[in-house]
């Protein structure tokens, strides 16, 4: 009987890294996202914690850990990465199974901002954007969500079928911070 | 000529680099410029227009003559200013605009020419005949012109991009921008401070005097080391500001690695977008040169550029320099050269009143008048109340003044105003919201006012930004007053130059203004004054100023000069560094890509999306042989497809289905759970958007699938619609095509495909056609929808993208098995034409539901977007072009997408024209070639022949008109 | 130029996506008659002034906004969301 072998999105591009910057891919893990239906925020935000242990976060922030976060992922949208949603939330809001939809690295080391610095339009500086918060953006050209889960360690979801593109675009800027680090 | 003992430069150091083929050698921290003098090379350039010999004229990024192509082959770079270009070992420079040498030049025959190439000569010569211009003119015009040349190869040069953040941008770190920066800083702001040289300090590393007791250098190097030690300071050096845009927004070009031999991975250069909440103008001033006789010869060069060469790199430009000009930087520049032991031959100064000197003879009020030397400067005549007198000199030192760099604060629309007693416009507050301006830039020439006034702004600046900074010493600097006299153009016979890097002269301008272009506007145009790479830094203000005597108005009353963006020349590669190639935009790939191409399927684009054209067999040559082999396949046995491109957006909430009504023309709320219906979706302008199928999976869930071209359009679309026209509905929306691997499994043998593969039962009765529900697919979960866009009987199958590359690959090899196999989007499109349906080649934006024959489709009991606007005259009935098939029933049997539709017998001309061709397609089924069509009144002319006419591809084809479902037209096939 | 989104802060222009004139909001009814449609599909002003447009922060929250914008200076005067302005007619 033949078998179904699940790929992640990043499978064979990822780990890299370059002077002190690493790339590597976050393991797939459940993702759900979570829009709330009308004048469901506040009772959609008590079930997470009820059963989640975590609150709706605001607008630009995310919440949680490794393992468990949710992350504020557009407008009257979060997304649930790890846990498998409890039922409860279903009387609130509309959820959507997006475990596979995302490519999900993880982008560390002294010197990631300044890799970020020359793909995103934000102000990513630590004193600005400090570990929790989170930011809909966009990479040079893709839709990326990044968001600070260390001292210099960000979270980039870019769209699956851009792992490839995300992989080149993020390499090139390690390696040009890089070079000029090296000086 | 090198002086021992002077200079900002590393003689343990020393560096070789060509010029012209030839090797000299400098040392670290030279310009190509410098160390071109230094080794007494003077002439370094031919004009643009009459092919003059050239040299040095400055010291700054301004540099109108000087223009070198530096490095060969495809990443040679043009005009690059010898003055900003450092260099190393093993550069290569080359100069421009002659041949077949520098020194022995054929086109400066032009100069002997020049009474007929004067200003608005392309203008009157290249008028007529007409005809003659695209052939004639225009192509020896083209290789006349122009100064450096790109290689014409592909630039192998990486680029890079970044964006910055501060609370205070300072533009220029001399006196002013280093006291701007260092007050900002030491009160926590955070700051970045862009400074266009290679060593900050501005004027100060080219001059003798001291700041705060020691030299102006060491000051300025004190300054950068205390910056540099702060970590809420960003210092730039090799960046200049190119311009000011909306918000506080900058671009500023950093020249990361032009300076290096072995660039180490470094991109050759980075385009900053810096967003400041303040920012302060310290860019300084330009010193201008006066318009005279000849004043163009090579040794004839701003007094300030002399004191940079001197001071700065520890060059003499000459051995026997006179200084001509208004203004007491002429007397600096003399006591300079005497310092560095280079004799002065003579000091002309305009002013009657000027100070006279022991050290060297000074003739007050006199004016130097002409030049003369061969390929470089010998002599020049002055005139002064006692008559001419000429003087030996190898250089001439000039300076007519200083012009304060205001270019940034124009950038925005911006006017300067005229300052009578500088003899130059200054700007005006306001100019760019949140940017003020502070030092020479501002007008204020002293170093001291330069330094106090760079201190104050930023006190201001950080102000009203709610911080506050402490009012810090100013050191003792220089603070003499500015005292200037007017003094543009030398009268008198011959061509006097005020646009170097054009070839314009004080007699073009003066002719414009004869020939009534007197407005400064219709005078540049005209001359091209201030049209070349400097973009008139170093002439706007004298050709005005000449314009304004001509004309008999006053500078203020004549014009303003303005800057627009950017400031110096900026490569295209580095405003669009990443794009380059293939990244220009992301690539999408689906979860089958690797298989695909695995089994020789060249992929084509389809928006960003990358998909199979065609899946060769084993001896097949053509990709036509490949296309019919797997139409016959899904029509006899099963093919699979991957068709996860098609957008995919998950709808959900208590109003989904009423949304769903008001978006498309027809019912969804109406749509039974586990069902799938066809939807049509118009613009509010009436013409259709997109279609495709949603499917209930729930009573408050429905998937939509969109076209590949209009997913993100559409998602647009509907958040358009939700957050601005019924945000009272309860509904919420996201895509999920990145979810979901789908596969088409389409032919006669597609249930037997699945049946093993999947956890239910797929009988008809449970799953009829347009049936939906998840599903195990091999113990994953999944879904299924029973659609066809082949006619076929045919399901897609969907699970998570994890497990696509695994599922295609199963789905393959059972279809082989079953006598089928995998095809792309060739046979796809064959499929569909056959059953007339439509794609964007259709619904091309331009057609209504009437027009593909779907009017009724447009529910009449409810309103939908686009609903009131489809029902206007005119957007349905018989003049409409409507869609029909075509089939060719002539001699010539192919037919052409695109090409034009023509009644018999009448001509192919526009004004005949009935409809035209969208798709076409071989078909194997019916062993022709099939044709989608719109055609007037089309519906009513089934069986009537109509002419296909092809212009571009020369073919005329006779059709008839038929319905467009050229296949299975009762549709029984999909229903199995 | 930037534009400050109401839910993610001031952003960079690459960020948006530009439609058009806000008149967009104000749908006519079905029978509102040909002048109203026509008005609201096609017709637009073009001052050079304040103007008020709608944009889409596709690289970012997904939400349509209102700008309130003058032409002339490039100032943005006002943003807010599309869903608040729409709700606020009703
Ligand atoms: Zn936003």
């Amino acid at each position: 009987m033949a078998e179904m072998n699940a790929k992640s999105p990043c499978d064979g591009l990822l780990p890299i890294a370059a002077g002190d910057v690493h790339l590597s891919e976050i393991p797939m893990t459940l993702m759900t996202s979570i829009s709330p239906f009308k004048g469901q925020t506040a009772a959609l935000s008590e079930a997470l914690k009820a059963a989640h242990g975590m609150a709706l976060p605001a607008p630009n922030r995310a919440t949680g850990r490794d393992g468990a976060r949710v992350v504020w992922i557009g407008r009257e949208q979060v997304m649930l990465i790890g846990p498998e949603p409890a039922a409860s939330l279903e009387a609130h809001g509309a959820l959507t199974d997006q475990s596979d939809a995302w490519a999900v690295v993880r982008l560390y080391g002294e010197g990631a901002e300044d890799v970020l610095a020359r793909l995103v339009p934000v102000d990513l500086r630590a004193a600005v954007f400090k570990r929790g918060h989170t930011v809909r953006t966009m990479l040079q050209h893709m839709s990326v969500s990044i968001t600070r889960v260390g001292d210099s360690a960000f979270q980039i979801m870019a769209f699956r079928s851009m792992a490839k593109t995300l992989v080149h675009e993020v390499e090139t800027a390690m390696k040009g911070v890089a070079a000029r680090d090296a000086s | 000529m090198r002086l021992s003992g002077k200079g900002l430069i590393d003689r343990t150091k020393p560096v070789s680099f060509r010029f012209d083929g030839n090797v000299f050698q400098g040392f670290e921290g030279d310009t190509v410029a410098s160390a071109l003098m230094a080794n007494e090379v003077k002439l370094v350039a031919r004009s643009f227009k009459y092919h003059r010999p050239r040299g040095v004229m400055g010291a700054g990024s301004e540099e109108a003559n000087a223009l070198l192509t530096v490095g060969r082959g495809a990443a040679q770079d043009p005009n690059v200013r010898a003055t900003m270009q450092e260099i190393f070992d093993g550069l290569e420079t080359r100069s421009q605009n002659r041949w077949p040498s520098l020194h022995w030049d054929m086109l400066s025959v032009n100069d002997l020419a020049a009474p007929f190439l004067g200003a608005g000569f392309y203008y009157k010569t290249f008028m007529w005949p007409k005809a003659f211009w695209e052939k004639i003119y225009e192509p020896i015009i083209r290789r006349s012109a122009g100064l450096g040349a790109l290689s014409g190869a592909h630039n192998p040069d990486r680029y890079e991009k970044a964006f910055a953040f501060c609370d205070l941008l300072v533009i220029g770190a001399g006196p002013a921008g280093l006291m701007a920066a260092l007050t900002a800083a030491r009160a926590g702001a955070d700051v970045i401070l862009a400074e266009e040289d290679r060593l900050m300090g501005g004027r100060l590393n080219g001059e003798t005097e001291e700041v705060g007791g020691m030299a102006g250098a060491d000051w300025a190097a004190g300054v950068v080391a205390e910056l540099e030690a702060m970590p809420n300071v960003r210092l730039m050096t090799r960046t200049t500001v190119t311009g000011a845009y909306d918000q506080g927004t900058y671009g500023a070009l950093e020249r990361v690695a032009h300076h290096l031999g072995d660039r180490g991975g470094r991109p050759l250069e980075c385009f900053w977008r810096i967003v400041a909440k303040r920012a302060i103008l310290c860019a300084g001033a330009i010193e201008r040169p006066v318009a005279f006789q000849n004043n163009d010869r090579p040794g004839i060069m701003t007094a300030s550029a002399v004191r940079t060469y001197l001071n700065r790199y520890g060059v003499a430009p000459g051995r026997r320099v006179t200084v001509f000009g208004n203004n007491d930087g002429v007397h600096q520049t003399a006591r300079d050269l005497i310092a560095a032991g280079v004799h002065v031959a003579a000091v002309i100064d305009n002013r009657r009143d000027a100070t006279d000197s022991n050290d060297y003879p000074v003739y007050r009020g006199a004016e130097v008048c002409n030049s003369s030397g061969r390929k470089g400067l010998e002599s020049v005549t002055f005139r002064s109340l006692s008559g001419e007198d000429k003087v030996e000199t190898d250089c001439l030192a000039v300076s007519g003044g200083w012009n304060p760099s205001v270019h940034l604060t124009c950038h925005m629309n911006g006017r300067p105003v005229w300052n009578e007693a500088i003899q130059s416009f200054v700007p005006v507050d306001g100019m760019i919201p949140g940017m003020t301006t502070a030092g020479a830039c501002q007008g204020t020439f002293s170093t001291h006012g330069a330094l106090s006034e760079g201190a104050a702004q930023a006190i201001v600046a950080l102000d009203t930004l709610g911080i506050s900074a402490k009012v810090t010493d100013i050191p003792k600097a220089e603070d003499a007053p500015y005292e200037v006299a007017p003094l543009w153009a030398v009268g008198g016979k011959g061509r006097a130059w005020l646009d170097f890097q054009n070839d314009v002269t004080v007699k073009d301008v003066k002719q414009a203004a004869s020939e009534n272009f007197a407005s400064v506007e219709h005078m540049k145009r005209y001359t091209t004054q201030g049209m070349s790479p400097d973009q008139g830094k170093n002439s706007n203000v004298a050709a005005l100023a000449v314009l304004a005597d001509a004309t008999g108005r006053g500078i203020p009353e004549t014009g303003t000069t303005t800057f627009r963006p950017p400031y110096v020349p900026v490569s295209i590669a580095s405003l669009g560094a990443g794009a380059q190639g293939a990244g220009f935009a992301p690539q999408r790939f689906t979860t089958s890509h690797n298989v695909s191409v695995d089994r020789g399927a060249p992929m084509i684009e389809a928006g960003l999306w990358y998909r199979p054209s065609f899946f060769p067999a084993r001896g097949e040559k053509t990709w036509r042989q490949s296309c019919d082999r797997e139409v016959n396949m899904v029509r006899n046995a099963v093919g699979v497809c991957d068709v996860s491109t098609l957008g995919k957006i998950d709808i959900q909430g208590p109003d989904a289905g009423a949304f769903l009504d008001f978006v498309y023309t027809n019912m969804f709320s109406t749509l039974k759970v586990g069902r799938t219906r066809y939807g049509l979706m118009l613009r509010e302008d009436g013409t259709v958007m997109d279609d495709g199928t949603t499917a209930r999976l729930g009573e408050q869930r429905y998937v939509m699938t969109t076209t590949t071209a209009a997913a993100g359009p559409v998602l647009r679309h509907l958040e358009f619609v939700h957050q601005c026209l019924c945000p009272q509905m309860d509904v919420q929306m996201i895509s999920v095509t990145e979810q979901w691997a789908q596969f088409a499994v389409a032919g006669p043998k597609a249930r037997d495909l699945l049946n093993d593969l999947v956890d239910d039962d797929l009988a008809d009765e449970n799953w009829p056609f347009m049936a939906c529900g998840p599903i195990k697919v091999l113990g994953v979960g999944g879904r299924l929808f029973r659609i066809s866009f082949s006619g076929e009987r045919a399901y897609e199958i969907a699970v998570p993208a994890r497990f696509g590359e695994s599922l295609f690959g199963e789905l393959n090899r059972r279809a082989e098995a079953l006598g089928g196999g995998l095809y792309g989007m060739e046979a796809l499109n064959v499929l569909r034409i056959e059953k007339g349906f439509i794609t964007h080649a259709e619904i091309h934006g331009r057609v209504t539901a009437f027009d593909i024959g779907m009017e009724r489709m447009v529910s009449a009991k409810k309103d939908c977007v686009g609903k009131t606007m489809s029902e206007r005259p005119g957007l349905s009935g018989a003049d409409r072009e409507q869609l029909v098939g075509l089939k060719p029933v002539g001699p010539v049997k192919q037919l052409t997408a695109g090409a034009h539709l023509f009644e018999v017998g009448a001509a192919a001309v526009r004004e005949n024209e009935q409809g035209y061709t969208t798709s076409v397609g071989y078909s194997p089924t019916m062993e022709s070639y099939l044709g989608l069509a719109f055609l007037r009144n089309g519906r009513g002319r089934h069986g009537e022949e109509v002419v296909m006419v092809d212009h571009l591809r020369d073919v005329t084809a006779r059709c008839v008109v038929c319905d467009p479902v050229f296949f299975d037209p009762e549709g029984g096939r999909v229903r199995g | 130029m930037r534009i400050t989104c109401p839910i993610c802060g001031e952003r960079d222009r690459r960020e948006f996506y530009y439609v058009g004139d806000a008149v967009a909001l104000s749908r006519p009814d079905p029978d509102d008659g040909d002048i109203a449609w026509d008005d609201y599909v096609h017709n637009r002003d073009n001052p050079a002034g304040v103007t008020r447009d709608l944009w889409y922060h596709e690289g970012g929250c997904g939400a349509w906004l209102v700008v309130t914008r003058n032409t002339v200076t490039h100032e943005v005067l006002q943003t807010e969301l599309a869903s608040d302005a729409k709700e606020a007619m009703a």
